[in-house]
C-alpha cells in the first residue's frame, strides 16, 4: 500500500459537539479498496471512535449510503482509486438528521415506508391448497425495476424537495408505492390513493430527476412519482365528473 | 421533523440554505427552472401584440415598432437562447416524467424520447418560421 490518501470525514459526536466539523485522515490504500474500506481503516488504525454504518459490502443491504464529495453514493460501490490523488469528503447523507458522526437518523424514512402498506394487499387471499398467485413475465415488468429498490435513501439525500420539506412522502417510498400498485397481483391501489393525492404525495416533486440519476440500482422513483401525477389528476377529474353526475 | 422531540442524543439538522449552489446537477435544475419564465414573459409580448391589435393600425405598428428597437432585439436575442435551453432540458428530464412508452415488448430508451422530442421542436419551429417568412410583406 504505497498511495496514500487523504480523507476528510464530517464528524459530530452529540456528547461534546455543538456542531459537525470535519476531520481529515491519511488512508493507504490500494485500487480494489473502496471508501467504506477506507473508512474501516480509520476504525481499526487511526480512530476507533468513527461511527457509520455498514452490512454488506456488496452494494446489496443499502446500509452504507453516504454522501461522498457532495454526492450521494453507497460507499461499499465508490473507489479510493477514482478520487486519488485528489482528497475526498465524506459526510453524512444529506437531509437527514445526524446521530453521529456518519449515522443518520432514518425514522422518517422508515415511518414513510410503513404507511404505503408496502406488500401484496390481494382481493382474494388464496388458501395454501389454491396455490400460489400466478403472473406472466409481461405482468411482472411492469414493476420489475422498482422492485430492485434496497431502501438505502440516496435518493432522499438527493432530493432538494425532502431537505426543505420533510413532509414529503420522498422519491423511494412512492417509487414502491408504484410498485405494489403496479403489481397484477396487488389491489391496494384505493388504500394507497390518499398518500399519492396528498400535497406531500407526489405533488411536492417538481421534477429535479437527481433521485433516479444517483439511485445504485437503476430504480426510476422520478418516473415512479411522475406518472402518478397523471394517475392523480386523473382521480381528480374522474371525481368531479361523478360529483357533477350526482354520484357520490 | 416535527416530531422529533427534545432528545437527550441531539440530532444535528443541516441548513439548506444555498443548497442548489452546491451541485451542478441542481444549477442546472435551476436554470431550467427560470428560463420557463422566459416562456411565460413571451407569452405576455404575444398578447399585448394581440391587445394593440384590437386597438387598431396605429397601435398594431406601434407594438410592432417597438419590437424592432435594439434593446428589443437584443432581448429577443437572449430569449431565443433562453427559449433553446428550456427546450432541450424539457426533452431531457421527459423520459422520467411521461409514462414508459412500450414497443414490441420493449421500452422506449429514455435517449430516444428525448432525441424524438428535440428533433419535433426544431421540426415545428423550422415550419413556423418558414410559414411567417412566406407570408413576410
Amino acid at each position: 500500500m504505497d498511495k496514500v490518501i487523504q480523507i476528510e470525514v464530517l464528524r459530530y459526536r452529540p456528547e461534546q459537539d455543538e456542531e459537525p466539523f470535519f476531520q481529515a485522515y491519511a488512508v493507504p490504500f490500494t485500487d480494489d479498496m473502496s471508501v467504506l474500506q477506507g473508512l474501516q481503516y480509520i476504525k481499526d488504525e487511526l480512530d476507533s471512535t468513527l461511527s457509520y454504518r455498514w452490512s454488506c459490502r456488496m452494494a446489496i443491504c443499502g446500509s452504507c449510503g453516504m454522501m461522498i464529495n457532495g454526492k450521494p453514493e453507497l460507499s461499499c460501490h465508490t473507489f479510493l482509486r477514482d478520487f486519488y490523488p485528489h482528497k475526498l469528503r465524506v459526510e453524512p447523507l444529506n437531509h437527514f438528521p445526524i446521530e453521529r458522526d456518519l449515522v443518520v437518523r432514518p425514522d422518517d424514512f422508515i415511518r414513510k415506508l410503513e404507511s404505503i402498506k408496502p406488500y401484496i394487499i390481494a382481493r382474494d387471499v388464496r388458501r395454501l391448497d389454491q396455490g400460489e398467485y400466478l403472473q406472466t413475465p409481461a405482468e411482472r415488468d411492469r414493476y420489475e425495476q422498482y422492485s430492485s429498490c434496497i431502501n438505502c435513501m440516496l435518493c432522499y439525500a438527493a432530493c432538494p424537495q425532502y431537505g426543505l420539506n420533510s413532509e414529503f412522502m420522498g422519491p423511494g417510498v412512492l417509487a414502491l408505492l408504484h410498485r405494489y400498485n403496479m403489481d397484477s397481483r396487488d389491489s391496494g391501489q384505493a388504500e394507497r390513493k390518499e398518500l399519492v393525492n396528498a400535497e406531500e404525495g407526489v405533488w411536492n416533486c417538481t421534477a429535479v430527476g437527481y433521485c433516479s440519476e444517483v439511485c445504485p440500482k437503476g430504480v426510476d422513483p422520478a418516473n415512479a412519482v411522475n406518472v402518478n401525477k397523471i394517475n392523480s389528476a386523473k382521480d381528480f377529474f374522474f371525481n368531479l365528473l361523478r360529483l357533477a353526475g350526482g354520484g357520490k | 421533523m416535527k416530531d422529533m422531540q427534545p432528545d437527550a442524543r441531539r440530532p444535528y439538522v443541516r441548513p439548506m440554505e444555498g443548497w442548489w449552489r452546491k451541485n451542478p446537477f441542481f444549477v442546472r435544475y435551476m436554470a431550467r427552472e427560470l428560463t420557463a419564465l422566459v416562456v411565460a414573459a413571451y407569452a405576455f409580448v404575444l398578447l399585448i401584440g394581440l391587445l394593440c391589435l384590437a386597438q387598431g393600425e396605429a397601435a398594431y405598428n406601434g407594438w410592432l415598432a417597438v419590437l424592432r428597437h435594439p434593446v428589443s432585439l437584443s432581448l429577443h436575442a437572449v430569449g431565443l437562447v433562453a427559449m433553446a435551453y428550456h427546450t432541450w432540458t424539457w426533452f431531457e428530464i421527459m423520459p422520467k416524467t411521461m409514462p414508459p412508452i412500450v414497443v414490441h415488448g420493449k421500452r422506449v430508451a429514455g435517449h430516444v424520447v428525448t432525441a424524438v422530442g428535440v428533433a419535433a421542436a426544431i421540426g415545428v419551429t423550422l415550419v413556423l418560421f418558414l410559414a411567417v417568412w412566406g407570408i413576410k410583406p
